[in-house]
């Protein structure tokens, strides 16, 4: 069989509008999200037969893959619900290149998101996500902690055996808001600073309120067809030159070390699959579900050595206009963080950059992007390398 | 932990956890063949893949490998005792656990502090194994 690279390609990509949207239902925003990834190709729906969706937590779907491509009038050669966690939007991708490469179906709709902060309020999605499987049911949820103290469990370790600093997480988070200030379509829209982030409320220590991802609205959509197809279509075609998975554990009472994740694993996969080095990446797509996540991940991918993830993200280097711009539409903690579809617009702003349509927070000439995602609590991990 | 907090449904996997926890011991899964510990239960070693597991009692001593004070509390039923510290402590014996830090300040917690296994009983069936700062007891 042919490589991935040289067989589907990515050719459409499309994103509901993001933030607190009350005017639109789950489906609506998953709706819009298609539609925009279809105009963007030139397809229409009838071009569509095979579908990969996530499960969402706003409304009680037995199915999702079957209620959304239902009310999108997808007849499918192929449907999926896939679960990664935060894995999901880069292994969405990857499953829709093995359906379409083994001949199964010609052109899969990637499609995830909800309403999840007027459906739920930020409160009470933080209990449902706190109660809904990060921590085991019986032996940590107990114990109360939320999502974000099983993140800030490994910040408190990677304080400890590296010296990483709370200034240097809030590098991470002032950053990536000064992406987002460049994405038309995100969340957040006023600039912060590191004094800013280190005076937020402290919500389970060392993680502060800056530290930690937002609850939005929105979905992201995306289309991978054949590569002999993408050819006649609108965009230029973005192909998956590496993928790779990684984990180390599922729960972290059980992770043998809280400061090493899978992304070992799932980046060294990637990058012999794409047979490409560090050097060669333009732009890094980081899951961003906490600040400490991005300098583990950067770590962790090879990007730099253990322990160093703090001093890298200082001093613009991972700004755009640094040595490695990451994160460039603005993540989860300043752009969107849907639930299990957050993780898909890192894979969309990887395609955006390697087609050049990233605007003013525009790459320039990127060739190459990395979109890494994180699910759990750094225990699964998925790797894509992307190119023009 | 309040008459609300949301506690374990034992199943036959991890019945011997909760049952030992209840006489107040802190028992853990054994691999007969190369005599490690592990934590949380399975069905084969993840040290030697050996099936031939039995549950022991353990020192209930360890260190805290990494802590958290949670300021603002998951639910309701956490809210009164904010803020708390929830950590993971590293066994003598080798596994880790997640657990509450107990009789001490946040303030006052370290990573690499002795902590020795407490038990705080939640109602007739339920006892949560807790940990306090080891030769600091009653």
């Amino acid at each position: 069989m042919k490589p991935l690279s040289e067989t589907v390609a990515i050719v459409g990509i499309g994103e509901s509008k993001v933030g607190k949207v009350p005017e639109k239902s789950t489906l609506q925003l998953q709706s819009d999200a298609a539609y925009a990834a279809l105009d963007d190709a030139g397809l229409t729906m009838q071009d569509i037969d095979g579908l990969i969706t996530t499960p969402i937590r706003t409304e009680p779907w037995n199915m999702p893959c079957g209620v959304v491509a239902s009310f999108l009038g997808v007849q499918p050669a192929y449907l999926s619900t896939l679960d990664l966690a935060g894995a999901s939007g880069c292994a969405m991708i990857h499953h829709a290149a093995m359906a379409v490469a083994s001949g199964q179906c010609n052109t899969v709709l990637c499609v995830a998101g909800q309403n999840l902060l007027t459906n739920k309020t930020r409160a009470s999605a933080v209990q449902t996500m706190a109660e809904s499987g990060a921590a085991h049911a019986q032996f940590e949820t107990p114990y109360g902690p939320l999502v974000a103290s099983n993140y800030a469990l490994i910040a408190q370790r990677h304080m400890y055996e590296y010296g990483t600093t709370a200034a240097q997480m809030a590098e991470v988070a002032v950053t990536i808001r000064g992406h987002a200030l460049l994405n038309p379509n995100a969340h957040m829209t006023k600039p912060i600073t590191v004094q800013e982030v280190l005076d937020s409320p402290m919500i389970t220590s060392p993680l502060k309120r800056f530290d930690c991802a937002l609850v939005s609205d929105g979905a992201a959509a995306a289309i991978v067809t054949r590569a002999d197809r993408a050819r006649d279509l609108k965009q230029k075609p973005v192909r998956l030159l590496g993928q790779g998975y990684g984990l180390s554990h599922s729960y972290v009472g059980e992770a043998p070390r809280l400061t090493h994740s899978g992304a070992v694993e799932s980046g060294r996969k990637a990058f012999a699959m794409a047979g490409v080095t560090h050097a060669d990446i333009d732009v890094a797509q980081l899951y961003d579900c906490f600040t400490i996540t991005v300098i583990v991940e950067l770590e962790d991918l090879g990007f730099c050595k253990k322990g160093e993830g703090g001093a890298f993200v200082q001093g613009g280097r991972i700004a755009l206009g640094g040595e490695l711009p990451v994160t460039t539409h603005g993540g989860l903690l300043s752009a969107c963080h849907p639930g299990l579809g957050g993780g898909f617009f890192h894979v969309l702003e990887g395609v955006r950059q390697l087609r050049g349509q990233a605007q003013g927070r525009q790459v320039k000439d990127a060739k190459l992007a990395l979109v890494h995602g994180n699910g759990g609590t750094i225990a699964i991990h998925s790797t894509l390398i992307l190119a023009a | 932990m309040t008459a609300l907090t949301p506690l374990p449904s034992p199943n036959p996997l991890t019945e011997p956890y909760w049952q030992a926890a209840h006489q107040r011991q802190l028992k853990l899964p054994r691999c007969e063949a190369c005599t490690k510990f592990h934590f949380y239960p399975r069905s084969a070693c993840p040290h030697c893949g050996c099936r031939n597991l039995s549950w022991h009692a353990v020192s209930g001593n360890g260190e805290v490998y990494s802590y958290t004070v949670v300021y603002r509390a998951p639910s309701k039923s956490f809210a009164p005792e904010v803020p708390y510290v929830v950590a993971v402590v590293a066994l003598d014996e080798g596994p880790h656990l997640m657990t509450r830090l107990t009789q001490i300040a946040p303030d006052d917690v370290r990573i690499g502090l002795r902590v020795t296994v407490d038990f705080r009983r939640m109602d007739d069936e339920t006892t949560l194994p807790l940990f306090r700062r080891a030769g600091w007891s009653l």
